[in-house]
């Protein structure tokens, strides 16, 4: 088998709602420390693909496996464990409204991890620290920025030790000012060989993190491969053209 | 002394008694109708369609159906044909309880429908089973939501009380309407007996505007109505 080499495989995940397919035989792998950076038209399914991948969506069909052993989609308990291996990040933050930042991250250590109240909090503590939020751990997400409650959400995910981390556009809901601190704390991941698939439209996160960019419309992965060769000098590629598109959006050239 | 306030005066303290038997009614029917709606509302929300068929039906029912008919139903109807042989006391809070819980668990339903769906998913991504997320991040946001709503359940279900007077139970209506058939002081004691109610919906009101404020969400706006 496959064991050492790749984290997580996905393999021919498909999902409709209704007449609508969504996803079209999707297939990839992640290894160990691998970035793959997903990208494409709105409604291409990307963040269909990232919600199937911990089956906060149930695909229709199609595998999961972590480590070379496929996971049971219909085992709840097999679900739950995925989903605490699997890290996920989401546009929106969706933070816990009623809990502060420390409680937002302590909570899941609690309940699913069943850690007592003094070592989730220290824990809590080292993560919002790691995210520049230690001096923040008493507010409630109301009271922060939406660059901050991105970070908290990072912060709540690590937490949980994922082996993998998923995030779904986590700059698009940001003022352009308070998108820097979030990258900054995303690369920094990067660095510590984070594993992730990351849904974005930010050209510098492409171009400077990704081993892989997976350019996906209509449900299906229409070219992938490294930076250079879809986003290289000259290249007539589809990525290149709708990152280019990209470019000219932002204007004023970031 | 006019007459009038002689009995006022004299029956004061044996109404004050029917109110005590009310706010006990009352508050053990929204008690039961908090816990029972609660998970009426979560049936509904996440149940599979069996539950939800079965917990609309319920709501129809007790929705569609006068307290009044429900109480003799209940109290003259069902628990004789069960032999069950229970007090005034605690049929009334029985009848009260079942209906309140199908207009509480719309309360609910509504609230939970309100709160954004990615909470749940972001609960779920943490690796929480379905009951976990809803014990720990939906139920309590949305009992702080109910708050307002269910203080006016408070309202509605402390006057249809009054009800129970029909099956003999010594409430504050029973009480004001015995004393009155005995002195034909009607006029001031129907104002005493309105007096009384206004007082109760008034504590219960005021209490739950407290609660309100002080589980309130920091960082929320603070639209500050006093009610
Ligand atoms: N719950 C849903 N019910 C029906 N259609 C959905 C649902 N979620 C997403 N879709 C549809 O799936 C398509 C892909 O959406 P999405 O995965 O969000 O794309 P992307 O993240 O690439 O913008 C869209 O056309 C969207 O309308
Ligand atoms: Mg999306």
């Amino acid at each position: 088998m496959t064991e050492a080499k790749f984290i997580l495989e996905v393999d021919t995940l498909n999902k409709s709602y209704g007449d609508n397919t969504i996803l079209k035989g999707v297939s990839l792998t992640l290894e160990e420390g691998e970035i793959k950076v997903l990208i494409g038209p709105s409604g291409g399914g990307k963040s269909t693909l990232l919600q199937c991948i911990n089956c906060l969506v149930a695909p229709d069909s199609g595998t999961i496996s972590m480590h070379g052993k496929e996971i049971n989609l219909k085992n709840k308990k097999d679900l739950y464990q995925l989903r605490q291996r699997v890290g996920m990040i989401f546009q929106e933050f969706n933070l816990f409204d009623h809990l502060t930042a420390l409680d937002n991250v302590t909570i899941a250590l609690r309940k699913v991890r069943r850690m007592d109240k003094g070592a989730a909090n220290k824990r809590a503590m080292f993560e919002l620290e790691q995210v520049g939020l230690g001096d923040k751990i008493e507010l409630y997400p109301a009271q922060l920025s939406g660059g901050q409650k991105q970070r908290v959400a990072i912060a709540r995910a690590l937490a949980m030790d994922p082996e993998v981390l998923l995030l779904d556009e986590p700059t698009s809901a940001l003022d352009p000012e308070l998108v820097g601190e979030v990258i900054s704390v995303i690369k920094a991941l990067a660095a510590k060989g984070m594993t992730m698939i990351m849904a974005t439209h930010q050209i510098s996160l492409i171009a400077g993190l990704a081993r892989n960019v997976l350019f996906m419309e209509n449900g299906i992965i229409q070219e992938q491969g490294s930076p250079k060769e879809l986003l290289g000098a000259g290249k007539k590629t589809r990525t290149q053209g709708f990152c280019d598109r990209l470019s000219d959006l932002d204007g004023e050239g970031s | 002394m006019p007459p009038s306030l002689t009995v006022i005066v004299d029956s004061f303290p044996y109404l004050i008694q029917g109110a005590f038997f009310t706010a006990g009614i009352v508050v053990c029917a929204m008690l039961f109708g908090l816990l029972l709606g609660v998970c009426i509302a979560v049936g509904i929300v996440y149940g599979p369609w069996p539950v939800r068929f079965v917990l609309n039906l319920y709501l129809w029912i007790f929705r569609g159906v006068p307290v009044l008919v429900l109480l003799f139903l209940f109290y003259f109807g069902l628990f004789t044909y069960l032999g069950l042989n229970f007090s005034a006391f605690v049929s009334v809070a029985i009848v009260l309880g079942l209906t309140t819980a199908a207009y509480q668990a719309n309360i609910f339903k509504g609230a939970m429908l309100s709160l954004p769906i990615g909470q749940f998913r972001a609960a779920s991504s943490l690796g929480m089973s379905d009951v976990q997320a809803i014990k720990s991040i939906v139920l309590p946001q949305i009992l702080r939501i109910s708050i307002p709503a269910w203080s006016n359940e408070y309202s509605i279900i402390l006057k249809d009380s009054a009800l129970a007077f029909v099956i003999g139970a010594p409430e504050i209506m029973a009480r004001t309407q015995f004393v009155a058939s005995r002195t034909y002081q009607h006029l001031p004691l129907y104002i005493t007996a309105g007096i009384i109610y206004f007082v109760l919906t008034w504590i219960g009101v005021r209490l739950l505007f407290k609660l309100e404020k002080r589980v309130r969400i920091p960082g929320y706006s603070d639209n500050g109505a006093n009610s």
